[in-house]
């Protein structure tokens, strides 16, 4: 027998052993650790690299340039349609007054270029909303040019040649006067907010995309929820265990690993050519999101079914409830944090997804804010794309704002499930 | 939550129901095809939108390719109006339009387009023919120690192709070969610079299959970077890399003149002037195609029609050369002008086969 705490082999005790070895595993310890952090400190790198580049980039998109002019709405003008009356005319005088030494065709033409070509629609506006002002002369700031907006933030270089630049010497002066009489000044770009796209950047906004995301996701979630939550329940609650159990759940979780384009395929096939259901409509992209949705929702519905604890349905079964009462009155209300969790991260995919709405045409240009579920749309990552392909400088900056919109949306929806879930979520 | 269910399930119907009858008749004309006329045909609805009663209407960009598709399915408002296209129709898509009853259709001219070769305005500008651009990127060249015979293409640099050229490594960012821009690319610029090799140019009346392989064939080894076919993307990489040469639409070297500066092609710069007289050799033509049977039951259709054939829209000092596109000589363009108003109609076998 040896003695307790010495070794066999030469003597050395095995706490001197674990002792010598100490050193090292505290060391690979630390390693593992830091390899951990390491990790998340990447991440978190890229993630705010990411950031940081989009909101430098396109946080100066929430301002845009306006010029005030004084506008003389002139009754000889407006007279006849006010609808197609040449408001352009009102402008163009407003401006000339305003530079009263400015002659020539060339020079007249350039000055005029200064204000956006969408300044005589927004005239058109004021004069149908009111009649009254036929005839009054007002302060109006209308939109400036796109150019002009890009050469106010910093974005065009100003010191090489007259000839390699989209304004002229002379527009860059005049740019300075209007500023030095306060007459040019950004602002506020509300109509980021309340337009749809256009070609004018000026002029181009994102409530048409955002109206057309908002129709597809309320398609979406109408079919996907109650389809998704049907499914989960008969095969978590009701369904035998067989080969044909096993064959639908190995399919489900195979549907959810689908590339997404696939379903847009589906979609032009079944939809469109077979149906005959409109191109380009909210309905149709809903639909094909639905498909994509429902593996998430069935999957996260049936793993918030399983971590209701089997007591709660033996109760409700022993105090002689029948099954659609244990599962619709105890085990659906405790699972459906869970399933509403589940349902929001579904929808939020959708949300971003663009390459199914490719093949149904929903990557289009729409003017007109869509105003129902069969009205041509687009959604917003689809909005991204159309601008980020633009020749126009100042869509870089719109492209940018558009996605910190669209990542606003995901970051409230995803806080939303996080709410939820701290709010109604039970451990057992 | 059973009530919900049936709730939700009652709107849906209610919901697709309306879809049904929507789709029975359409109040916006809808339009489809290239990315290249893509531009200029949304600047035309957007005006036509905002100043007449009518919609807006609807623009896909689909590709020349499969806007033609799509236009020639059939006729019903299921299918699109109008389609753009950055070539002209091909024989074998007019026979399919016939064959699926769109008989009718109007072709109409709207302008040009260049394609210009850019760089950084860092670096020197290059000037180029046709025939360098050819060596440079070709898959296979005629092999410089002279003979009719063909080899992979060895050059490196583009000193290697012209001894007057910088020795600068060759490097080109194009689009991929599903774009419209890299086909008129390739025939107008590499096409062009292949025929200036006499062999070569007569083998294009003997074989033009293996003429096109020839020409129009792009090198896979790295000289030629195909960089999506987003134009704004190959702007930024030129302004990063100012050894390389891109290629795109004449549009975007228009928008970025103080960072980049476009190659001379045989000696002319594309510049707005020289693309519409004609001498600056890669320019291609854009079109669009009008189902007549259309023209009756959607609205707006013949306002669209004025709208994008007006001389505002389309002139010299029209709104679309502002844009970047290159407006056609004055009697081209009274030649489709009338034609959009007298409705003539295309003939398949006016199609080069």
């Amino acid at each position: 027998m040896n003695k307790p705490g010495q070794a066999a082999n030469g003597g050395q005790r095995p706490i001197d052993i674990v002792k010598g070895g100490m050193v090292r595993r505290h060391r690979a310890e630390r390693r593992f650790k830091i390899y951990g952090l390491s990790a998340i400190v990447l991440s978190l790198a890229f993630l705010s690299f990411l950031l940081i580049s989009i909101v430098s980039q396109g946080y100066s998109a929430f301002q845009q340039t306006y010029i005030k002019l004084e506008i003389n709405f002139d009754q000889n003008v407006l007279s006849g349609n006010l609808a197609t009356a040449n408001y352009q005319a009102l402008v163009k005088k407003a401006l000339y007054k305003l530079f009263p030494d400015v002659k020539g065709r060339g020079d007249k033409r350039h000055l005029a270029k200064l204000v956006s070509p969408g300044a005589s629609f927004d005239l058109r506006k004021m004069v149908l909303a009111d009649r009254h002002i036929i005839g009054t002369t007002r302060e109006v700031w209308l939109p400036a040019n796109d150019d002009v907006d890009m050469a106010v933030k910093g974005h065009y270089r100003r010191d090489v040649a007259e000839s390699e630049r989209r304004l002229t010497d002379k527009q860059l002066a005049w740019i300075d006067v209007l500023e030095h009489r306060q007459r040019l000044e950004k602002r506020f770009n509300v109509t980021f907010f309340t337009a749809g796209d256009s070609r004018e950047p000026e002029q181009a906004g994102i409530l048409g995309a955002a109206m057309g995301s908002f129709y597809t996701l309320i398609v979406t979630l109408v079919l996907s929820f109650p389809i998704g939550v049907a499914a989960a329940i008969y095969l978590e609650e009701f369904a035998p265990t067989n080969k044909w159990t096993d064959l639908i759940e190995v399919n489900i979780n195979n549907l959810a690993a689908v590339p997404s384009i696939v379903f847009g395929l589906l979609g032009l096939a079944v939809f469109l050519n077979f149906f005959g259901l409109p191109r380009s409509a909210p309905l149709v992209g809903g639909l094909v999101l639905t498909l994509m949705t429902l593996p998430t929702i069935i999957i996260a519905s049936r793993a918030a079914l399983k971590s209701v604890p089997p007591s709660i349905r033996e109760a409700a079964l022993g105090i002689g409830s029948s099954k659609m009462q244990m599962v619709l009155n105890h085990v659906l209300p405790l699972a459906m944090p869970g399933m509403l969790t589940g349902t929001i991260i579904g929808m939020a995919q959708a949300l971003g997804e663009t390459a199914p709405l490719l093949m149904i045409g929903m990557v289009a240009f729409i003017v007109d804010i869509p105003a129902g579920f069969t009205d041509p749309a687009t959604v917003l990552p689809v909005q991204i794309y159309l601008w980020a392909d633009s020749p126009e400088r100042a869509f870089v900056e719109r492209t940018s704002a558009a996605i910190m919109v669209l990542l606003a949306f995901l970051i409230a929806m995803n806080l939303v499930a996080i709410l939820l879930r701290k709010r109604f979520e039970r451990r057992w | 939550m059973l009530k919900k269910v049936i709730v939700s399930v009652a709107i849906l119907s209610l919901v697709l129901a309306a879809g049904m009858a929507n789709a029975a008749g359409r109040d916006y004309i809808s339009i489809v095809g290239s990315s290249t006329v893509y531009p200029f045909a949304t600047v035309v609805a957007e005006q036509f939108g905002k100043s007449t009663k009518f919609k807006t209407p609807k623009i896909e960009s689909t590709g020349s390719g499969g806007g033609l598709k799509l236009f020639c399915a059939g006729v019903g408002v299921e299918h699109p109006d109008i389609t753009n296209a950055s070539r002209r129709i091909k024989a074998s898509e007019c026979a399919r339009c016939a064959k699926n009853g769109v008989t009718d259709v109007i072709e109409v001219k709207v302008g040009y387009d260049g394609i210009v070769l850019a760089n950084s305005k860092k670096a020197k500008p290059f000037n180029l023919t046709r025939k360098d651009i050819y060596l440079a990127l070709a898959k296979q060249v005629p092999d410089p120690a002279g003979g009719e015979k063909l080899i992979p293409n060895p050059y490196k640099t583009w000193k290697d192709v012209n001894p007057s050229l910088p020795a600068v490594k060759i490097e080109v960012l194009g689009p991929p070969p599903t774009s419209g821009t890299r086909d008129a690319f390739a025939e107008l610029a590499m096409g062009g610079g292949a025929k200036k090799i006499k062999w070569i140019k007569a083998l294009k009346k003997k074989n033009k299959k293996a003429f096109k392989k020839i020409a129009y064939t792009v090198r896979e080894d790295g000289a030629y970077v195909e960089a999506g076919e987003n134009d704004n993307l190959i702007v930024q990489k030129l302004v990063a890399n100012p050894n390389a040469l891109g290629v795109f639409g004449f549009s975007f070297l228009d928008q970025n003149t103080d960072k980049i500066q476009g190659s001379k092609v045989d000696g002319v710069s594309p510049t707005f002037e020289n693309i519409a007289k004609g001498t600056y050799p890669v320019s291609r033509p854009l079109f669009f195609y009008v189902k007549k049977a259309h023209i009756e039951s959607i609205p707006g259709m013949k306002e669209y029609l004025a709208e994008f054939t007006s001389e505002k829209a389309w002139g010299n000092d029209g709104y679309l050369s502002e844009k970047g596109m290159i407006p056609m000589p004055d009697k081209e363009r009274g030649k489709f002008a009338e034609d959009v108003k007298t409705l003539s109609i295309l003939s398949c076998g006016d199609l080069k086969k």
